[in-house]
């Protein structure tokens, strides 16, 4: 509810402990996490900031201090982007086999699966905003990174085709570290799949919102993520090709500190748009109200 | 140049090379002294060649990469050169610049003027600073993708040379879109109305590769990789030890033989024995006739039926439970 995105919270410091205060200077990396009984509070990745979960949850997972934007699990954002949360999930059961015999690769499975309680790293449904129906792929960097291999691409490439054959628009929501390597050339071979869906669709004339947010890297940057006919980014999302590390390592110099950060990508004309969680679901109603609901007449 | 070619041999061919020094010294020694080690010289070679037999006849996936990142293998203009005539360079993304790590222009292949287009690395250490050892920045794939859409109005086919480290990773690369520049040569090959030949002559390296090879027939040179990341970072990533790349390479099933088995590609292309860099003019050959074969059999088929089997080969690619 509208009231509740407002809704004052009560703490707002007294709980600041010396780790805190010796991370925020950056001066250790080693301070164990605060003792407060698990899942009551979380804490801000950038500020320190402890909120109650349930108030945080109230804030669209929204740092009340800072504006960090948590991650949401896939089933938060269709959640809370639908109308009145309510859709319908596609491909609900199709998990991933290990095409490569990759060492580990079906236990990491099954730990992943365990610890996010998610079969794979995006949920693919139906179902509409603002009165408008549309599909929406919403990754879900809990499992496995949000990484893509061969489920995350069929699934894409499928609602994509579903889109196209119902003329509707499709969003995604993109969360992901990229190639999934345990499954190697196939999780590249993604990323021409999904785009090669992805240009039967526009050449239908299908609308399609790329939203880039926490973390989206490597091949899902060098594919559906920058192929928006509208490219937005949730503020402060890092959104890169290569990662830091590896940059840093080639060119030996240091990275500006807004590097691969949406404002980053925005500056330097890689998105349309960066849009504030709290504003997403009326903004993407009114891009939908804009295209007549998101699909070329005939 | 017995010096350049030392320094340029795999270690695992050794023992090969020395066996053939030694037939080469015993050769010359009969020679100056007159004495007839007919017998000797022919025992030596027949181990020659089963050491040979041996040691190519198993490259492992390690192996392979070495070979596929020869220095002395044929880059992308070695290949136009020699399988082509009247090549055109052209250059420039006409929004920046022009990347040297990608070259392309236009070339008549048989009778048939074609648009030609690939990574290309240096042969010496100065041209592949200039040429980042064939790593790409934004601007050369846009150069790529610019040639494209000029052979799909011009109604010439497309070939693409693929061998690539990977996409430059640098600030001017993220400044500029690497990962929308690859994305956009994915979405535009994949409904390109002209036919696309592309084939993997060295190190097919993840999205920087991928950015040139959506195509209707993929190949891959018997000794080179396709990978969505080298052995080397791959270890790094997951078992932070950057030099188990031998394992990776292994557990990443890179070499053609498997990329070709997983039903990614549509064929291999023969090497001569010990790699393309042994017989270049052999190699190029080979690639001539195969992009040649494939091209004919491509040109018959209308643009749409084309884009429409394109995209049915790439839908079918994955494997997943449900």
């Amino acid at each position: 509810m509208l009231k509740d995105i407002f809704h004052k919270k009560k703490q707002r410091y007294a709980t600041l402990t010396s780790q805190d205060v010796a991370e925020r200077l950056g001066r250790t990396r080693t301070a164990p996490d605060v003792s407060v009984p698990e899942g009551l509070m979380s804490k801000c990745k950038r500020c320190g900031e402890m909120t109650f979960t349930k108030e945080l949850e109230k804030n669209l997972k929204i740092c009340p201090k800072c504006e960090y934007h948590f991650p949401l699990t896939a089933a938060e954002r269709l959640t809370m982007t639908f109308d009145e949360g309510r859709y319908f999930e596609y491909d609900a059961g199709m998990t991933a086999v290990d095409p490569l015999e990759f060492p580990d690769y079906q236990e990491k499975i099954k730990r992943e699966q365990t610890k996010s309680g998610v079969n794979e790293a995006v949920v693919t449904a139906e179902g509409t905003i603002g009165g408008y129906p549309v599909i929406i792929g919403a990754m879900d960097s809990t499992y496995f990174m949000g990484s893509m291999g061969s489920v995350v691409g069929e699934k894409i490439t499928r609602a994509i085709e579903m889109a196209q054959s119902k003329k509707y628009p499709f969003i995604i929501f993109t969360a992901s570290g990229g190639a999934r390597m345990q499954e190697g050339i196939f999780s590249l071979m993604q990323m021409a799949k999904t785009s090669a869906a992805l240009a039967r669709f526009s050449d239908a004339g299908g609308l399609y919102i790329a939203v880039n947010t926490y973390p989206t890297t490597g091949g899902v940057t060098a594919s559906f993520s920058m192929l928006g006919d509208l490219n937005i980014a949730e503020p402060g999302a890092l959104i890169g090709f290569a990662g830091r590390r590896i940059i840093e390592q080639t060119i030996r110099q240091k990275l500006p500190d807004d590097f691969q950060t949406a404002e980053f990508l925005l500056k330097h004309g890689m998105l349309d748009m960066v849009v504030n969680r709290k504003a997403m679901r009326q903004s993407l109603a009114t891009i939908l109200e804009l295209h007549g609901g998101g699909f070329r007449g005939e | 140049m017995e010096v350049a070619s030392v320094a340029n041999d795999l270690q695992f061919e050794q023992p090969l090379l020395e066996l053939k020094k030694k037939i080469e010294e015993l050769r010359k020694f009969s020679e100056q002294s007159g004495l007839d080690f007919t017998d000797e010289i022919r025992k030596l070679e027949e181990k020659a060649q089963g050491l040979a037999n041996n040691i190519y006849g198993e490259l492992s996936a390690w192996q392979r990469t070495q070979i596929a990142r020869h220095a002395d293998r044929p880059t992308t203009l070695d290949y136009i050169r020699g399988m082509c005539s009247d090549f055109l360079e052209l250059h420039g993304d006409r929004a920046f610049g022009d990347d040297m790590a990608i070259v392309g222009g236009i070339a008549k292949l048989g009778n048939m003027p074609v648009t030609v287009i690939g990574h290309q690395k240096g042969h010496d250490t100065k041209e592949n600073i200039a040429r980042r050892w064939g790593m790409p920045q934004p601007e050369g794939y846009r150069k790529a993708l610019r040639l494209m859409k000029q052979a799909e109005k011009f109604g010439r086919p497309v070939v693409c040379f693929i061998d690539t480290p990977g996409a430059y990773p640098g600030i001017a690369s993220e400044e500029r879109g690497i990962g929308e520049a690859i994305a956009r040569n994915l979405i535009e090959m994949a409904a390109l109305r002209t036919p696309i030949v592309c084939v993997i002559t060295g190190e097919g390296g993840s999205g920087g590769a991928l950015a040139l090879g959506v195509g209707d027939r993929v190949y891959m040179l018997e000794n080179t990789v396709y990978g969505v990341i080298s052995p080397e970072a791959g270890a790094a990533l997951l078992w932070k030890d950057a030099s188990q790349g031998q394992r990776a390479a292994e557990a990443f099933k890179i070499t053609a033989s498997h990329v070709y088995k997983f039903g990614l590609i549509d064929g291999i292309i023969e090497e001569p024995k010990g790699g393309a860099h042994k017989d270049q003019a052999a190699t190029i050959a080979a690639v001539k006739e195969q992009v040649l074969a494939a091209l004919h059999e491509l040109l018959e088929i209308p643009a749409d039926v084309l884009i429409e089997q394109r995209y049915q080969k790439y839908k079918k690619m994955g494997h997943y439970a449900e």
